[in-house]
C-alpha cells in the first residue's frame, strides 16, 4: 500500500528526488514556494508529467515515463485537497462529497456523504452550498470529498493556508484525531515548518526540486542541513503576547511567557492577544539578568535543548513556561557560558528588532 | 405583416443556435483552458465578422459559395442545387458571421471555470466527459445561454450579409430584415412598422434574459 515516487526533469521546474510513504504514514513535504513541492504533488495527482518519473501505489505503476504509463487522474485512486479548496461551487457540500462518490450504488450515496460529512464535524450543514461555508468548513468538505473515493493515497496542498490562525489550530487538531481513521499514505504539502512539526510522522525537506533531507520529523527538525534549506534566518518561534497599554514614547508594553515585551508600532486594545514572531538569530542570551542594557525586552526562562548546527552556529531553544522560543548563537558563545539543558537564562530582544508584520492578531474576524 | 418572412428568420436563427451551440462549447472551451502559439491570432479570426462591414464579409461569402468556387460546385454536384441564393447557404453564412457571438460569450463562461476546480473533478474519478456535463457546464452555462441568445437576436437582424448571400426569395432567403427593407421601398410603413416591433421585443427580450443571467451568476459565485 506504500506510496512510491521518483521524479527527474530538469525544467521548466526542476526536480530531483525519490521518496516512500508507508500506508498511514503522515508525510510533509517541506519547502519554500516554488521549490518545486506542489509540482510533486500535481506529479502524483496525475496534473502534471515531469520528463523523468515514477509513482507507484500499491505495487500499481500510476506513472512511469519509462514504460510509457501516464493514468489520468480519474483512474488513479487519488484524494486530493487544494489549496483553496477548489470546492464545486453549485453544488451543495454534500454534493461535493457525492460527485466523488461513483463508485458506490446510487442509493448508497447519500449515507456514505452523511457518515463522511459527520467524520469532518460538519454533521447537519450538506444542504449548504461552498458560498455559505466559513473557510474552515469549506476545508472540511475538501477533505471529505478528498476522502470519498476512498483513495489509495491522500494529498494535501497547503491546505491550512487559507484560514485564520484560530480556525487553523482547530484543524490541525482535527486531522490529528482523523488520522486513525486513515489507512493510506498521507502527503501534506507545507512551507509551514511549524505545521509540519505538528501534523507531520515524517518530512521531506526540498530545495530547487532537490532533497535536502529526509526522515522523522524530529530528526529532521533537529538536522542543521534541513534547517538551513528552510532557511536559517527564517527560523523563528511564535511567542503568545496580550497588550497591556500604550506609552507617551509610542512603545507598547506587552505580556508574554517570561517576561514583558516593549515593542513600538502596535496597536489593539488593553487586554488584545497578539503573536510575537521572534527570529532566532535576532537573540541574545545572558546568564544573568542583565542590567544598563538598552534593549528593552529581557525573557527569563531554561534551556530546553541545545542543537549545533553544521557551521559556527547553534540552536539554543529556551522554554519559556510551555512556550519555546529560539536562539541562534555561536558555538563559542554557548561554550563560553557553558549552557546546559535546564540551565536558568535570559532572553534579550531589541525592540526595533521585531518588524510590524512580525506582530499578528491572535484572533482574527470570522472563522 | 409577412409571416413567411418571419417564419423564416426564426427557421434560420433556430438552424444557427443549433449548429453553434456544439460548436461554442468546444471552441469556447478550447480558447478558454489552452495556452497556444497564435491564440491570439485565432482569437482575432473568431471576432472577425464583428468589425467587418456586413456587405462587405458577404460578398466574400458569396464568391466563396458561388457556383464557380469550390465549395460551391462541390455543393452543386451533391444536391442538385446551388448554394448561393438557398436556406441552407444562408443558414451557412449565418453560423459564419455568428461565430463571434456564439464562441466569446462561452469563452467567457469557460474562462469562469477555475482551472482547479477542472482539477478538482478529475481527482474526483470523473472523465472528461463528465466533469464537462457535471462541473464545468453548470458553472459556466450562462455564458453560452448569452451566446445563444446573441446569436438568436443578431440572426434575425442581420441584413447586409443575407442581401448578398441569399438575395430575397420569399420562403427561401427573404428574411424579417429584408422584408422590413422591402415593404418600405413598396410604400407599406404600416407593415414595416409593425414587423420592426416584434423584431424590437424580440431583441428586448433576448438583451434582458441575458443581462439577468449575468446578474444572477454575480450573485451565485461572488
Amino acid at each position: 500500500m506504500a506510496l512510491q515516487v521518483m521524479a527527474r526533469a530538469a525544467g521548466p521546474i526542476p526536480l530531483d528526488l525519490e521518496f516512500r510513504v508507508e500506508p498511514g504514514e503522515l508525510m510533509a513535504l517541506v519547502g519554500h514556494s516554488g521549490s518545486g513541492k506542489t509540482t510533486l504533488l500535481r506529479t502524483i495527482a496525475g496534473l502534471w508529467r515531469p520528463t523523468i518519473a515514477r509513482v507507484r501505489v500499491n505495487g500499481r505503476a500510476w506513472l512511469d515515463t519509462e514504460a510509457g504509463i501516464d493514468l489520468r487522474p480519474d483512474r488513479r485512486r487519488v484524494g486530493v485537497v487544494f489549496q483553496a479548496y477548489a470546492l464545486f461551487p453549485h453544488m451543495t457540500a454534500a454534493g461535493n462529497i457525492i460527485s466523488a462518490l461513483d463508485h458506490l450504488p446510487r442509493s448508497r450515496r447519500l449515507a456514505e456523504a452523511d457518515r463522511l460529512l459527520t467524520l469532518v464535524n460538519l454533521h447537519g450543514l450538506g444542504g449548504r452550498r461552498p458560498a455559505e461555508l466559513s473557510g474552515g468548513q469549506q476545508q472540511r468538505v475538501a477533505l471529505a470529498r478528498a476522502l470519498a473515493r476512498r483513495p489509495d493515497a491522500l494529498l494535501l496542498d497547503e491546505p491550512f493556508s487559507a484560514v485564520d490562525r484560530a480556525t487553523r489550530e482547530k484543524l490541525y487538531a482535527e486531522v490529528a484525531a482523523l488520522r486513525t481513521h486513515l489507512s493510506m499514505p498521507v502527503v501534506l504539502i507545507t512551507h509551514d515548518v511549524n505545521e509540519a512539526q505538528l501534523l507531520a510522522d515524517r518530512m521531506v525537506v526540498i530545495e530547487s526540486g532537490r532533497m535536502v533531507a529526509e526522515g522523522p520529523t524530529g530528526a529532521v527538525m533537529a538536522d542543521p542541513q534541513a534547517l538551513r534549506a528552510m532557511g536559517i534566518r527564517e527560523v523563528a518561534a511564535m511567542l503568545p503576547a496580550t497588550i497591556v497599554d500604550h506609552a507617551a514614547d509610542g512603545l507598547t508594553r506587552l505580556e508574554a511567557p517570561g517576561g514583558a515585551l516593549f515593542l513600538p508600532g502596535v496597536t489593539g486594545a488593553p487586554g488584545t492577544q497578539l503573536r510575537v514572531r521572534i527570529m532566532a538569530h535576532e537573540v541574545i542570551l545572558s546568564r544573568a539578568r542583565p542590567t544598563g542594557l538598552s534593549a528593552q525586552n529581557i525573557l527569563a526562562g531554561r534551556v530546553a535543548r541545545i542543537v549545533p548546527g553544521a557551521g559556527p552556529g547553534v540552536m539554543i531553544h529556551i522554554d519559556l513556561g510551555g512556550h519555546e522560543i529560539l536562539a541562534r548563537i555561536t558555538r563559542r558563545a554557548a561554550d563560553q557560558m557553558a549552557l546546559h539543558p535546564g540551565d536558568p537564562v535570559h532572553a534579550i530582544l531589541k525592540s526595533m528588532s521585531i518588524a510590524r508584520d512580525h506582530v499578528a492578531r491572535a484572533q482574527l474576524a470570522g472563522g | 405583416m409577412d409571416w413567411a418572412a418571419l417564419g423564416l428568420s426564426m427557421q434560420l436563427a433556430g438552424w444557427t443556435v443549433a449548429i453553434l451551440l456544439p460548436v461554442a462549447v468546444a471552441a469556447g472551451r478550447f480558447l478558454a483552458y489552452r495556452r497556444f502559439r497564435g491564440k491570439g491570432l485565432a482569437e482575432a479570426l473568431v471576432m472577425l465578422p464583428l468589425v467587418l462591414p456586413p456587405t462587405v464579409f458577404g460578398f466574400y461569402l458569396m464568391v466563396a459559395f458561388g457556383a464557380h468556387s469550390p465549395l460551391g460546385q462541390v455543393w452543386a454536384a451533391t444536391f442538385g442545387r446551388p448554394l448561393v441564393f438557398s436556406f441552407e447557404g444562408l443558414v451557412a453564412a449565418s453560423v459564419i458571421f455568428n461565430l463571434p457571438f456564439a464562441i466569446q460569450p462561452a469563452q467567457r463562461g469557460f474562462e469562469g471555470v477555475p482551472p482547479e476546480v477542472r482539477e478538482a473533478a478529475s481527482c474526483c474519478g470523473m472523465s472528461p466527459a463528465r466533469s464537462l456535463w457535471a462541473v464545468e457546464l453548470p458553472i459556466a452555462w450562462p455564458g453560452l445561454v448569452t451566446a445563444m441568445v446573441l446569436t438568436f437576436a443578431h440572426t434575425l437582424g442581420e441584413f447586409g450579409i443575407v442581401l448578398m448571400v441569399g438575395g430575397s426569395i420569399p420562403g427561401e432567403t427573404k428574411t424579417m430584415a429584408i422584408a422590413i427593407y422591402d415593404q418600405v421601398q413598396g410604400f407599406d410603413d404600416r407593415g414595416a412598422a409593425a414587423m420592426s416591433a416584434i423584431l424590437v421585443a424580440i431583441s428586448l427580450f433576448t438583451i434582458s434574459v441575458t443581462y439577468w443571467l449575468s446578474a444572477r451568476v454575480g450573485r451565485r459565485l461572488g
